[in-house]
């Protein structure tokens, strides 16, 4: 008894009121996309709505019991937890159906469930549980291989159902290994390296590669102060350029720009490396290497787009960076959600009154589109009412996990943060067109049991956790 | 423990706030800067008009035309925009009486009042033409573009197919159909559906609350453009078709006539018959009714192919084949005949014959005693395993199973193998005298039209066939299925297939005692083999098959009519006319009595008379 008040009283309240008001809000709101006229009633089983209530019941019931366990169960039993949501992974590929050629869901008659919905949860769980041991430093490689095999694999299991979008979500997770210690260079090289992709799709490689090739120079030139040398460099890689070039223009004709500056970066670099160990410049050679690899990695960038990226992966890209306007068939997602919800306007057309919504143009509605209703019932004041919900969300979170005592306390909230955080990112990204279509949820506003549960049992065993935050655990 | 890193909080929680203030900066300028979505949206609403693509022609082998189309035109509503209209003048404008129109729009209400519904279908053009002027006065109600199919000539209906909607379990099964999209049936119009269909094109616009079109939605740059079908060649020669529908009116059975060449097939007949324009459109559903109905006359039936029959004589040229290639006997072995062999029993003729002799006399006891040779055969230790050695050869020639032609519906047939008549009789319970009615084509054998036409184009050949097909090419000289340009050898000496040719030809052209003399040609070699096949039902079914001109064969023909007695009297002048028109294209002066006479013979009205004369 004691126990139960305690847990009454020490949970964070703000953090539960922010969870219900956003439960009932996305319930308003799928009633609203996918309203019926045929079945008014907001409770009506038949109706999506109907059986989101029945979702809610059985969620907020769950929540009750994960706060009833004590928090030593979740650090003890994390690994029990992630293996045994590792093998329904592995199960579902051989036992799930197959819906829309991938099998992501196991059918149990009328109830489905999707494993990689509670993975989540699982491995933050089990991260946690890796990263709290003793004297983990995540700047040695043996200590950073294994999380980052904790982060890989439920992701690997889940690209070959095949569920991109799920799989992008388990990255989120580096954010967790940024703030126990990862070195910033890897995210920072991660979050390059997407830009540089991006980068080379807009621009024409040629321009890209010459501009590399100078900001390279220029950033020796700041890390060093030595002008002769980065000078001499520059020589160097020019002149063996303007050889190479010639003798592809009137020789050879068949290299094209690529080769030859790949060419070039390579033999120059020979040349240059030499020099470089004579002069004892080693940050040159450091930037040498990066520039090297850059180039490779924009040659590979086209490659990748065009032969390994399947083709509506492809199309999804060229139409977020506008290349292609396919609004019947690709595009058509993107294209009926910005007009929806931009024609939302500053006060939204009122609840019930979306008429893009009303009349069936957005497709998955009622699921990855759920904000289009947001945007288009309550315009720009509601959409950025929902969204600073969600930020007020995350913030109040990132306090909570600041303040735990427990190391498996603090990363598993940090677990929870990144999850909510790329969600909540990448679903409304998507349906403003910042971020390429990528089919994942919005918590909990978007219909569906699985991800429902999953985000619940995700935040509340941190709820948890967080009410024995005084406590060391171990 | 110590936290090192507590710092980085800040920038983690810097992340969040740029992230969402991107979004919200993302969100303003599409919401509140940018006016173009509000134009869509703003009581606007989009209506996809589909476009229809012209479904692909059928032409027949020499570019005539024998499927086209014609414009159709459904009249679509979208109950929830149409508001308050007179609906008195609405119905006087269409046509329609006032009820229809209410048990109409109820019907297109409750299926939605968004998505737009079939008011009124295929409605005609002048009716079109008047409605659209006023179609202002009827906000929610439009006209959507169709095609229907048109037929050059009334024929050809069980090969060409018809056209009708496509329902559930053909959506669920090819995600390109949509409810209200047309799909092939049977014949051409199914075999080739994926060809013919071409793809649905769309036009958006904008639409007010009122359904008035105010627009091109993008200005036209999302609508796509139909594409038309492919046209489909066929192998039909379309004036042999009509000819021989002509000449099979009011009898029952078929015909099949093939190129031997490339197993195209050049004509396909099966009567009763029906006319094509009967089961297009709005009528269609009707009409369809009533000619399932019809169980006297079955038009649906195409008896060139869904009817198995027992072949008779027709069949005695395929075991003098295989005896001479299992060398039980040679084209100058002989045999008596004394009104029969044992129980079964024969005509007169002169006795005893040879191969050629035998064919030309149609002897079944020669073809008995061939036939108890071919599985008394010491070489086999068993009758079964000769029976089976037997019935492999018949497979070579495709009985038993089915052609493989593009026809949906085909039988196989039925030939049996050495298991059946175990089961019967038991293991060894059976010898070549329990099994000989199949010396003459008769007993459990199963063959159909379609079949016997290949086994003719197979010994037209002198050894192999093609597989029957109905088309030629498809679009622009497009190649078809390698399936019909592989060739089918049988294993039997081309040697043989010229005795028994011989034979063929003695049968037609041989003088007295031929029994398809009817069939003769001036200057074309037929060669022949009439068959009766008996009936327990009713009167036997006169069969004949014949190929010509017997060197450079160019066209080999099955025909099948049923209830008409020996095959000389009815199916050989049909098959020999047939050839004739094809090979001439007109019918030589002392020829056209057999063209009367079959034009005018009437054997289904005299079935009932039959039965009423007592």
């Amino acid at each position: 008894m004691k126990r139960s008040i305690n847990i009454w009283n020490r949970i964070d309240k703000v953090t539960v009121l922010l969870f219900l008001l956003m439960l009932v809000m996305g319930w308003f709101n799928i009633y609203a996309a996918v309203y019926n006229e045929e079945h008014k009633e907001i409770f009506d089983l038949s109706q999506r709505y109907g059986k989101q209530f029945l979702w809610i019941i059985a969620t907020l019931i769950l929540s009750v019991f994960i706060l009833i366990i004590d928090s030593r169960f979740y650090l003890f039993f994390s690994w029990v937890v992630y293996g045994i949501i590792i093998l329904l992974l592995m199960l579902v590929l051989v036992f799930g159906t197959e819906v829309n050629g991938a099998k992501s869901w196991f059918e149990f008659g009328p109830v489905s469930l999707q494993p990689s919905e509670f993975a989540k949860f699982a491995t933050a769980l089990a991260l946690a549980g890796y990263l709290s041991r003793k004297n983990i430093d995540l700047t040695r490689l043996k200590d950073f291989l294994p999380a980052f095999g904790i982060i890989l694999l439920p992701a690997f299991l889940t690209a070959l159902q095949p569920d991109m979008g799920s799989t992008i979500v388990f990255f989120a997770f580096f954010l967790v290994l940024f703030r126990e210690g990862m070195s910033p260079f890897i995210f920072v090289s991660g979050l390059l390296a997407i830009l540089l992709f991006f980068l080379t799709l807009l621009i024409d490689n040629l321009y890209l590669q010459l501009v590399m090739i100078l900001a390279a120079f220029v950033l020796a030139y700041f890390t060093t102060r030595r002008w002769k040398l980065c000078l001499t460099g520059f020589s160097i890689i020019a002149l063996t350029g303007g050889l190479i070039f010639m003798l592809d223009r009137f020789l050879l004709k068949s290299m094209g720009n690529d080769l030859v500056i790949l060419i070039t970066i390579i033999l120059s670099g020979l040349v240059f490396a030499y020099y470089i160990y004579l002069k004892k410049a080693m940050e040159i050679l450091i930037i040498y290497f990066f520039l090297l690899g850059g180039i490779i990695y924009i040659n590979s960038v086209d490659y990748t787009f065009n032969n390994i990226l399947k083709p509506h992966q492809k199309e999804r890209v060229e139409i977020m960076l506008g290349f292609k306007s396919d609004p019947h068939g690709t595009g058509y997602n993107l294209n009926q959600s910005l007009i929806s919800i931009g024609s939302g306007g500053f006060s939204g057309k009122g609840y019930l009154q979306g008429t893009q919504t009303k009349f069936k143009f957005v497709p998955s509605q009622s699921t990855d589109f759920i904000f289009c209703t947001v945007g288009e019932e309550w315009g720009f004041l509601g959409a950025s009412v929902v969204i600073g919900i969600y930020l007020f969300f995350l913030l109040r979170l990132l306090r909570l996990a600041e303040r735990q005592r427990a190391v498996f306390s603090r990363i598993y909230g940090y677990g929870v943060i990144s999850i909510f955080f790329i969600h909540f990112f990448i679903n409304i990204g998507m349906t403003i067109g910042l971020v390429p279509v990528i089919g994942i949820p919005l918590p909990f506003f978007s219909y569906g049991g699985s991800s429902l549960w999953g985000f619940t049992i995700l935040l509340f065993i941190f709820l948890r956790l967080d009410v024995s935050r005084t406590e060391y655990l171990v | 423990m110590k936290d090192r890193f507590a710092n980085r909080r800040i920038i983690i929680a810097i992340l969040i706030i740029v992230a969402t203030l991107a979004l919200l900066i993302k969100l303003f300028i599409i919401q509140v800067v940018k006016d173009t979505y509000r134009l869509s949206a703003d009581n606007n609403v989009l209506r996809y008009v589909t476009q229809y693509p012209a479904r692909g022609l059928i032409y027949d082998r020499n570019g005539k035309h024998i499927v086209l189309n014609q414009a159709a035109y459904d009249l679509m509503v979208v109950p929830g925009q149409t508001g308050e209209i007179d609906t008195a003048q609405f119905c006087l404008d269409l046509g329609i009486t006032k009820d229809v129109f209410r048990d109409r729009f109820m019907a297109a209400r409750s299926y939605s009042r968004r998505v737009p519904s079939v008011f009124l279908k295929q409605i005609s053009a002048e009716t079109y033409a008047r409605f659209q002027e006023k179609m202002f006065l009827y906000p929610g109600f439009y006209v959507q573009p169709r095609t229907l199919r048109k037929y050059s000539r009334p024929v050809a209906a069980h090969v060409l197919g018809y056209v009708s909607e496509v329902d559930e379990a053909q959506i669920r099964n090819d995600s390109y159909y949509k409810q209200g999209d047309y799909i092939g049936k049977l014949g051409i119009e199914q075999a080739y559906e994926k060809q013919l269909r071409g793809t649905r094109g769309v036009n958006i616009y904008m639409v007010d609350v009122y359904g008035r079109i105010k627009g091109s939605y993008a200005d036209g740059n999302m609508d796509t453009l139909a594409v038309q079908g492919t046209d489909i060649t066929s192998s039909l020669d379309l004036d042999l078709q009509e000819y021989g529908e002509n000449l099979m009116k009011n009898k029952t059975g078929s015909i099949v006539a093939i190129e031997p060449g490339t197993g195209e097939i050049l004509a396909l007949v099966s009567s009763p018959t029906f006319d094509p324009e009967l089961l297009v459109g709005r009528v269609r559903s009707e009409n369809y009714e009533k000619l399932s109905a019809d169980t006297a006359n079955k038009p649906l039936f195409n008896r060139a192919f869904m009817a198995s029959y027992p072949p008779g004589s027709t069949f005695k040229p395929i075991n003098g084949l295989i005896a001479l290639q299992e060398n039980v006997i040679t084209p100058s072995t002989q045999f008596g005949c004394d009104n029969g062999y044992l129980f079964v029993s024969c005509h007169s003729h002169s006795s005893p014959l040879d191969l050629k002799g035998a064919i030309m006399n149609s002897c079944n006891s020669y073809f008995c005693q061939t036939y108890r040779r071919i599985l008394e055969n010491n070489k086999y230790s068993s009758v079964s395993e000769a029976f089976d050695k037997w019935r492999s050869y018949l497979d070579e020639f495709g009985f038993g199973r089915t052609t493989g032609s593009e026809f949906v519906n085909e039988l196989a047939g039925f030939v049996p193998g050495s298991s059946y008549f175990d089961r019967y009789h038991g293991k060894n319970g059976w010898r070549a005298l329990t099994v000989i009615s199949m010396a003459i084509g008769q007993g459990e054998i199963g063959t159909t039209p379609l079949q016997m036409a290949n086994m003719t184009a197979a010994i037209a050949n002198r050894g192999f066939w093609y597989v029957p097909h109905i088309v030629r090419s498809i679009g622009d000289g497009g190649e078809i299925d390698t399936l019909y340009t592989t060739r089918h050898r049988i294993n039997i000496d081309p040697v043989y297939f010229e005795a028994v040719i011989g034979g063929m030809e003695a049968a037609v052209n041989g003088g007295a005692g031929a029994t398809a003399r009817i069939a003769a040609l001036d200057s074309i070699i037929v060669c022949g083999k009439t068959g009766t096949a008996q009936n327990p039902h009713g009167e036997d079914h006169s069969v004949f098959i014949a190929f010509a001109p017997k060197d450079d064969p160019k066209i080999a023909i099955a025909v099948y009519v049923e209830n008409a007695g020996f095959g000389a009297t009815y199916a050989a002048p049909v098959a020999s006319l047939m050839i004739e028109k094809y090979l001439r294209g007109k019918i030589s002066a002392n020829n056209l009595w057999k063209e009367q006479r079959m034009l005018n013979l009437n054997l289904i009205d005299s079935i009932p008379d039959n039965e009423t004369e007592h």
